[in-house]
């Protein structure tokens, strides 16, 4: 697409209202009950001068500019504050209102920089086409007196500069901050002539403040005021490709807008399904990775993990590893032979990933990094619904009554939603949160949860089990749509379960540490509030009993009949961009695409005779498996795609002492990242920009990712994978990722309605796309559910393994922070890290004080597993005896202290509880210092002759 | 197989077996057994078959002794 601004509506769209006809400019237009006249008049083609108004924020009627007459009323009513009304006869364009207008922009121009030319909003500024548009030709005030042309420039934020010399003053950042994103960090300081936009106080600059970078400001500002430093440093932009975002699950649209194949900005696309318009400091600003000088372009390769790395062609770097497969198998045997699909990666990569590993190393050792983050959901889910998926699509939070937030933290890890929440909460719903920390949401700028609920790490289960307790003891179940929709017999045994008075908030208060009143009340309210949805994140599914946590919840869901409609539902918030899609295509060992086990015949069958090759009845082995089978020495090669197991898998020293017992670990990724430095080959890979395919977000979604630029590597990822296929001597002949998602369709029930024609044709779908549903699934089991009759599983807490005592008193849970992404390799090398440059400790201050510590010492952080060192951060944010850190930082390695204690049923790591004992310390440990020696030499490469 | 590992697949085993305990004794030796069957790579289930018993809790003995040998 060339470049184009994206339509401006003047104001929202209205969702629902009776039809409503109307005649502006002679032009009749029908639009819905509480259209604007504004909107209207843009429905139909007909632009209104505006300056104040945008159609992301609600009308403010402040710049006078979008007056309009109407017959039978007096005066000139401002078209955006004024609703349509049955038979309105309107006139935008008049003598009288050509006169005001012109007025009006006078005096806007007369305090505004005349240097149009060099100004970097110049040929895309609204005040520029404004003047245009009402035909102003001179200014009769001068521009002498009283003026803010001397106001100093705020460039303190990485990605974009604050002039308010160019500043109108019309509120839209102000109204983007509070309506949109929800932070509140703006406002309009000062009155009359004096009135500016300000960062909080006036001494704040907009780094200082309590801005997010979200960007909705820069997207709403009509002037250059606020604009991105890189449209400053490149010029405007000259084209527009729509793709998906590649960092957190939500799956948030944009316009990737260039200059040749130089990238300028990334906008957030109004049409965006999932995101309505808005995004986060990530997906908006933090794309410098993508050509930062520590990308690897060029294939390396080394005969054992001590040489240095040698460069080589592409075509030597794959026959190397080809031959060196080749010759583990004819040794080992096919199941010493695995492969790791990657949640950052597309559907046609994982895919594809996935069939080399079955069809053509002829083992189901497959796994994906959903295995350490949402493993847990796909056996839950699936278990009590019939589907390994959330229920509901983003937009369904607009009709929650109560939501229960359960072990996630969405300002930080999913803010985009997070901001979606914070609107239905400023509209009156409710709120409760299940969390150890005291997260943003329990208390921001207009957001108060009814009840935080701050229980013991480890203790989901009985939290959950004690709720239930409560709302089928007090009779507040819903059992009419349990007897429905549910197993009746299941429901009873379950019921009479949780019904145990050694079940009740009162008993369980000693373990979770929740008083019993708060937790009675959280349960009143989710049962009896309306409709309540349940969101949760990786606190419920990274521990022991994650996947009973997950059954839990599921159960509460159907007793409470908050399941198959919108304003309900079980929403998992998945962690990165394609998690979903990478489970959905197969990346587990036991199941091929679909979610289909691999011991079925007749599944198998289908994709034999697609593939032309038998497979392996057998399931095969998880990455932990993987890992012990590879110190036991019956597993030895390893292709991982786009995943970094060292930095971001618990134990790190079991993780590098499997890597390390293997003769061949294939690393295929954009660095040299941690688990780099135990592998033999590196495939160099290409970015979310250098791609196309698809990624399905936490809402089933699936969306296009499209080629914006030429792959710095040369290929893109998907062709990496054929290239090794190929020279093992498999047929793969795709040309096109369209052609591995048509195979997709072919095998996969779920995707059989999806294509990428389709996709481009009518936008994201939601999976199931079949015959049963032509149009996708926005809400899951609207009718029933999808395995017949939900099943309710009875839930025992069980405590973790991993207990307090003397050696190690407090409870470890990590997470992680708005402007970093998981192990950090994509965003610590980004401006990002001005807000988040290490990780730190988060420690109580009573705790803190026990200890000697205060803010910023360097504290020894050890378990049983191993031990680092960080800073200390003292906040009550934390209860006492508990700690909490973040895993962005390879310096730190928090996985270094983590065990290798695990759910289950999954496998999935219990990253969220490990016993720790905290003291002072003067540096880094003795493994931190090792390991940066070892990580120097495992890094070099041989000088090219 | 090393000790390490042995000691993994029984700790593994008895976890399977406590979290479906509540579903009764018969239903959690069938769960159990079924549980070890679909998700463990046959590698796996060999070496629990070969390990000691001792370390197991009931259930997940009852179930490891009806997998197929």
């Amino acid at each position: 697409m060339s470049y184009e601004p994206q339509p401006d509506f003047g104001t929202p769209a209205v969702r629902e209202g009776a039809p409503v006809t109307l005649t502006i400019d002679g032009r009749q237009v029908t639009v819905p009950e509480g259209t604007s006249v504004m909107r209207a008049a843009a429905e139909i083609g007909g632009a209104i001068p505006k300056l104040c108004a945008t159609d992301t924020v609600a009308a403010y009627g402040s710049c006078r500019m979008c007056l309009v007459e109407i017959e039978g009323q007096r005066g000139t009513p401002a078209s955006c504050t004024t609703p349509v009304r049955p038979g309105m006869v309107v006139q935008t364009q008049t003598p009288r209102l050509e006169k005001l207008r012109r007025g009006v922009m006078e005096l806007y121009i007369s305090d505004h920089p005349l240097d149009c030319l060099t100004c970097s909003a110049n040929n895309d500024c609204e005040l520029q086409d404004t003047a245009a548009q009402v035909g102003l030709r001179d200014v009769r005030y001068g521009y002498a007196g009283a003026n803010h042309l001397d106001a100093p420039v705020d460039a303190s934020n990485p990605y974009f500069d604050f002039d308010p010399a160019k500043c109108i003053v019309c509120s839209r950042c102000v109204r983007a901050c509070e309506e949109v994103q929800g932070t509140f960090a703006l406002t309009i300081e000062g009155r009359g002539f004096d009135a500016k936009v300000s960062a909080g106080l006036a001494s704040d600059t907009f780094l200082g403040s309590e801005c997010v970078s979200c960007g909705a400001c820069v997207a709403a500002c009509p002037t250059a005021t606020l604009n991105e430093k890189a449209v400053k440093d490149i010029g405007k932009p000259e084209r527009a490709v729509i793709t998906t975002c590649a960092y957190c699950g939500v799956g948030c649209t944009f316009r990737a807008e260039l200059r040749g194949q130089q990238l300028v900005r990334m906008v957030p696309w109004k049409d965006g399904k999932a995101n309505r318009g808005h995004s986060c400091v990530k997906g908006r600003f933090a794309w410098g990775y993508a050509h930062h000088a520590d990308r690897i372009t060029r294939p390396m390769i080394r005969e054992q993990i001590t040489d240095p790395w040698r460069e080589v062609s592409w075509d030597e770097a794959i026959s190397f590893t080809a031959a060196r497969l080749a010759a583990i198998k004819a040794q080992h045997g096919a199941r010493a032979l695995g492969g790791i699909t990657s949640s950052r990666c597309t559907n046609e990569e994982a895919f594809l990933v996935q069939k080399l590993v079955r069809g053509g190393f002829g083992s189901n050792n497959v796994d994906t990094c959903a295995r350490v983050c949402h493993s847990p959901t796909g056996y839950g889910l699936a278990k009590t619904f019939g589907t390994s998926a959330g229920t509901q699509d983003f937009d369904s939070v607009e009709d929650s009554d109560v939501v229960l937030i359960i072990g996630a933290n969405p300002t930080d890890g999913h803010p985009v939603f997070a901001s979606r929440l914070k609107k239905r909460l400023r509209q009156g719903a409710r709120l409760i949160v299940i969390d150890p920390r005291r997260i943003d949401m329990v208390r921001s700028p207009h957001v108060q949860a009814d009840y935080h609920l701050p229980l013991q790490p480890g203790t989901n289960v009985a939290i959950l089990t004690a709720m239930a307790h409560v709302i089928v003891t007090e009779g507040l179940a819903d059992e009419v749509f349990v007897r429905e929709r549910c197993d009746w017999d299941e429901y009873q045994d379950w019921a009479r379960f949780v019904s145990d008075p050694r079940h009740s908030p009162e008993t369980l208060e000693p373990v979770t540490r929740v008083p019993a009143a708060d937790l009675r009340g959280a349960a009143r309210l989710f049962a009896t509030g309306g409709n309540g949805a349940i969101y949760y994140g990786l606190g419920v599914t990274e521990h022991s009993q994650g996947s009973s946590t997950v059954l839990a919840i599921a159960n509460l869901a159907m007793a409470t009949g908050n399941i198959g409609r919108r304003g309900v539902g079980v929403n998992p918030l998945r962690g990165q961009n394609n998690v979903q899609g990478a489970c959905d295509m197969g990346s587990f060992p036991h199941e091929l695409a679909g979610y289909r086990h691999i011991s079925d015949a007749a599944t198998r069958a289908q994709f034999e005779a697609e593939w032309g090759t038998a497979l392996d009845p057998e399931p095969g082995l998880r990455i932990p498996n993987m890992l012990d089978a590879a110190v036991d020495g019956t597993f030895k090669a390893l292709y991982i795609q786009g995943e970094d197991i060292l930095q971001s898998d618990p134990n790190t020293h079991h993780v590098a002492a499997g890597l390390a017992a293997m003769d061949c670990v294939i690393v295929h990724d954009l660095f040299l990242n941690e688990t780099a430095n135990y592998a033999h080959v590196f495939l160099p890979g290409s970015t979310f920009l250098e791609k196309t395919g698809t990624f399905t977000n936490a809402e089933r979604r699936v969306q296009m990712v499209r080629r914006v630029m030429d792959p710095a590597n040369g290929y893109e990822d998907w062709e990496v994978t054929q290239l090794l296929a190929k020279a093992m001597g498999l047929g793969w002949s795709y040309t096109h990722a369209s052609q591995i998602m048509d195979e997709i369709a072919r095998l996969t029930p779920s995707f059989a309605g999806i294509s990428h024609a389709r996709l481009e044709a009518e936008g994201g779908l939601q999976w199931p796309v079949n015959d049963a549903a032509p149009q996708g699934s926005p809400i899951m089991h609207v009718d029933g559910f999808v395995r017949g009759k939900g099943k309710f599983v009875v839930t025992e807490y069980i405590p973790t393994d991993e207990r307090t005592g003397p050696r190690y008193p407090l409870l470890l849970t990590t997470g992680r922070i708005l402007s970093q992404y998981n192990v950090g390799a994509q965003t610590r090398r980004t401006a990002n890290s001005v807000w988040h440059e290490e990780d730190l400790l988060e420690i109580h201050p009573l705790d803190a004080e026990n200890r000697g510590l205060q803010s910023g010492d360097w504290v020894r952080l050890a378990s049983r597993a191993g031990e680092t060192t960080l800073r200390a951060l003292v906040t009550d944010r934390v209860a006492p005896g508990v700690v909490y850190t973040t895993f962005h930082h390879p310096d730190t390695q928090a996985n270094v202290v983590t065990t290798d204690n695990s759910d289950w049923a999954t496998n999935c790591p219990e990253y969220k509880v490990t016993a720790v004992q905290v003291s002072a310390s003067n540096g880094p440990s003795e493994w931190q210092q090792g390991y940066a020696a070892q990580s120097r030499l495992a890094r070099r490469v041989e000088a090219a002759e | 197989m090393s000790s390490g590992v042995e000691a993994n697949l029984i700790r593994m085993a008895n976890q399977i077996a406590a979290n479906l305990a509540a579903q009764g004794e018969a239903a959690a030796v069938a769960e159990t057994a079924a549980h070890i069957t679909r998700y463990w790579d046959p590698r796996m289930r060999a070496a629990i078959l070969a390990a000691d018993a001792a370390g197991l809790s009931p259930i997940a003995r009852a179930a490891i002794a009806s997998l197929p040998r």
